[in-house]
């Protein structure tokens, strides 16, 4: 009796078959709708980062996430909280110091890295299709590499998450509006995705080597650990809170509508 | 009632997708239907399997284009008059069929440096907290299907890249390791980083994704093993801290000695240093698949054909586990 067995090692090819891909459900469907989503999503901030108008509603205190904390010339009255160190100019953002940083920290996120290196970058655009790219280094080397500093961007957005805090505080003088909530809303979402960092979980206990000697750090991590779970919602819902929030302060500002006041 | 099947046939020199209709019963997986074919119409069709349970991880082949294990992919999951294809792992060389070579899997296993206990410990008396090796134990579940190490694309679309990445398999294991509260090995993170290719993941979740155990293999595993990286090698806080205090479980992290080494060379003791072997072939190149025409009758020695024993007491690799010596002396 004869065999057609070869030799284990001994053919090194792989399985000819043509098609890159045999997978048969709506694999594009999830990276498009990425696409679309975060490229929505960067059209508006854009625009509105650099529209320098309508971003700060005097009688209710209302700014925007996008414009705080107010730095330029442009911030008038109570919106410079923070004095007004940089001169107006229209490639500077009202927000100059801030905004690079919470860019930096959605651009390292580990989310959002699945999410454009998937749907941007197709590296791949789904499970077992095919990378678009003939060469990968994946992370290893620049500029890449520098995703390793996500934990720098996470600091500073936590204190970016302070400051937001402060504005919703400070609006809170003025009684009770839709506003405020909405603001408040956006920033409980603004601190559950920072809190949920994968950085986050490391720096509160996932660097230990034992739990048992820190308990209270213990705690913290596995809190973190549940609100990681969610970072991908949390991700797409911050999105949403920040654009909703800007979009009625614009809407308030420009005076297309008034805000529903509950107290005051 | 009959299906529609296609089926990859051949070897490493060529092959191509077959057409079958196929019968199909109510409550049947896809394994059900390559077993029914090598009844009924193909003898010869070359499948791996042994638990049909979901836990011995053999029977890893490619569903419609999705990696998935034969006997976990319901045949009630698919439409009535949709066509099936079933492919080997792409990923690996084939051997024949829908079987394939995962022996660079076993390479990179090899590559790893094993469990180390800490010195003046003996076996028998570890002693953890549950809480401390929790996150170990999730790991553990692995079955070795190596979907994920199929699936993932540094390897799976770029094969230049396997001799730098050993893959998600090897990632969980190096985090299982390396969050043990009783390993002593202290430069697993500069190894995953430099032999493994930790670097070269992109965290796009395609191992997590497919994992039939459901392991959290990106979340659990690679992303804090890529954080401990940072702590050792990108950080300049966290050295300047090391530096300083002189405290955690940090100060204990030398330069990593053990790149891509294996056995006794990588300080692990009672392993063996014999280099693994391919079976042994006849004159053609081809496997005996018959003890009547071996050389030699009953199974295959897993030590080698050519060893006796009893061994000379000098060729024994055997280190007695004395718990007052420190490990890998």
């Amino acid at each position: 009796m004869t065999t057609t067995a070869t030799t284990p090692g001994g053919g090194k090819a792989r399985a000819a078959i043509a098609a890159r891909t045999l997978r048969t459900d709506r694999w594009w469907l999830a990276p498009l709708v990425t696409f679309i989503g975060l490229g929505a999503w960067v059209t508006y901030a854009t625009v509105r980062v650099f529209m320098h108008d309508w971003f700060f509603v005097p009688e209710y205190h209302y700014l925007t996430p996008f414009y705080s904390p107010c730095i330029t010339d442009l911030c008038t009255g109570e919106a410079a909280m923070f004095g007004t160190p940089l001169p107006s100019f229209f490639l500077l953002p009202e927000a100059a110091f801030t905004l690079p940083f919470l860019l930096l920290f959605r651009l390292t996120c580990y989310y959002y890295r699945k999410a454009y290196y998937r749907a941007f970058w197709l590296s791949p655009p789904a499970c077992a299709v095919p990378d678009g790219h003939k060469s990968y280094s994946g992370e290893t080397r620049f500029p890449l590499i520098f995703q390793n500093a996500h934990r720098y961007a996470f600091y500073a957005a936590v204190i970016i998450s302070v400051i937001n805090t402060w504005d919703a505080v400070v609006a809170q003088k003025t009684g009770l509006g839709l506003g405020n909530i909405i603001l408040w809303v956006n920033v409980i979402m603004l601190w559950a995705y920072t809190l949920s960092c994968h950085s986050c979980r490391h720096i509160a206990g996932g660097r230990l080597k034992h739990f048992s000697k820190h308990p209270v750090r213990y705690r913290f991590w596995t809190f973190v650990s549940k609100l990681n779970t969610r970072h991908m919602q949390l991700a797409w819902i911050t999105l949403g809170t920040l654009a909703l929030t800007d979009f009625y302060i614009m809407g308030l500002a420009a005076d297309w509508f008034n805000d529903l006041r509950i107290i005051n | 009632m009959k299906r529609r099947f296609r089926v990859w046939r051949g070897d490493a020199s060529g092959g191509d997708l077959r057409d079958f209709d196929v019968e199909v019963n109510e409550g049947e997986v896809v394994l059900d239907i390559i077993h029914r074919l090598q009844a009924t119409e193909t003898p010869d069709l070359a499948c791996r399997w042994n638990c049909k349970a979901g836990k011995c991880g053999s029977c890893s082949m490619e569903i419609n284009g999705k990696p998935r294990l034969g006997c976990m992919t319901r045949m009630s999951t698919f439409e009535e008059n949709e066509t099936i294809t079933i492919t080997p792992i792409r990923t690996f060389p084939v051997i024949r069929d829908l079987v394939t070579d995962v022996s660079f899997n076993y390479e990179k296993a090899r590559e790893t440096p094993a469990f180390a206990p800490p010195a003046g410990v003996a076996p028998g008396e570890y002693r953890m907290q549950q809480v401390d090796v929790e996150r170990s134990q999730e790991f553990r579940k692995c079955i070795e299907c190596f979907l994920c190490q199929n699936t993932c694309h540094v390897i799976r679309d770029h094969d230049e890249n396997k001799p730098a990445f050993s893959g998600p398999r090897y990632f969980i294991r190096a985090a299982e390791l390396d969050m043990h509260p009783l390993d002593s090995l202290e430069d697993r993170k500069e190894y995953a980083q430099s032999s493994q290719g930790l670097g070269f993941c992109n965290i796009t979740k395609c191992c997590t994704e497919v994992c039939p155990e459901h392991i959290k293999i990106t979340d659990n595993a690679i992303i804090p093993m890529k954080e401990r990286v940072v702590d050792r090698r990108y950080d300049p806080l966290v050295w300047l801290g090391r530096k300083i205090f002189r405290r955690d479980q940090l100060e204990n992290m030398a330069p990593s000695s053990t790149v891509g080494v294996a056995g006794t060379s990588g300080g692990v003791p009672n392993s063996s240093v014999r280099p693994p072997e391919n079976a042994p072939t006849g004159p053609d190149g081809h496997l005996d698949v018959s003890e009547l025409l071996a050389p030699q009758q009953g199974g295959m020695s897993p030590f080698g054909d050519d060893m006796t024993f009893p061994m000379a007491p000098e060729q024994v690799t055997y280190h007695h586990p004395d718990p007052d010596r420190p490990a890998g002396h």
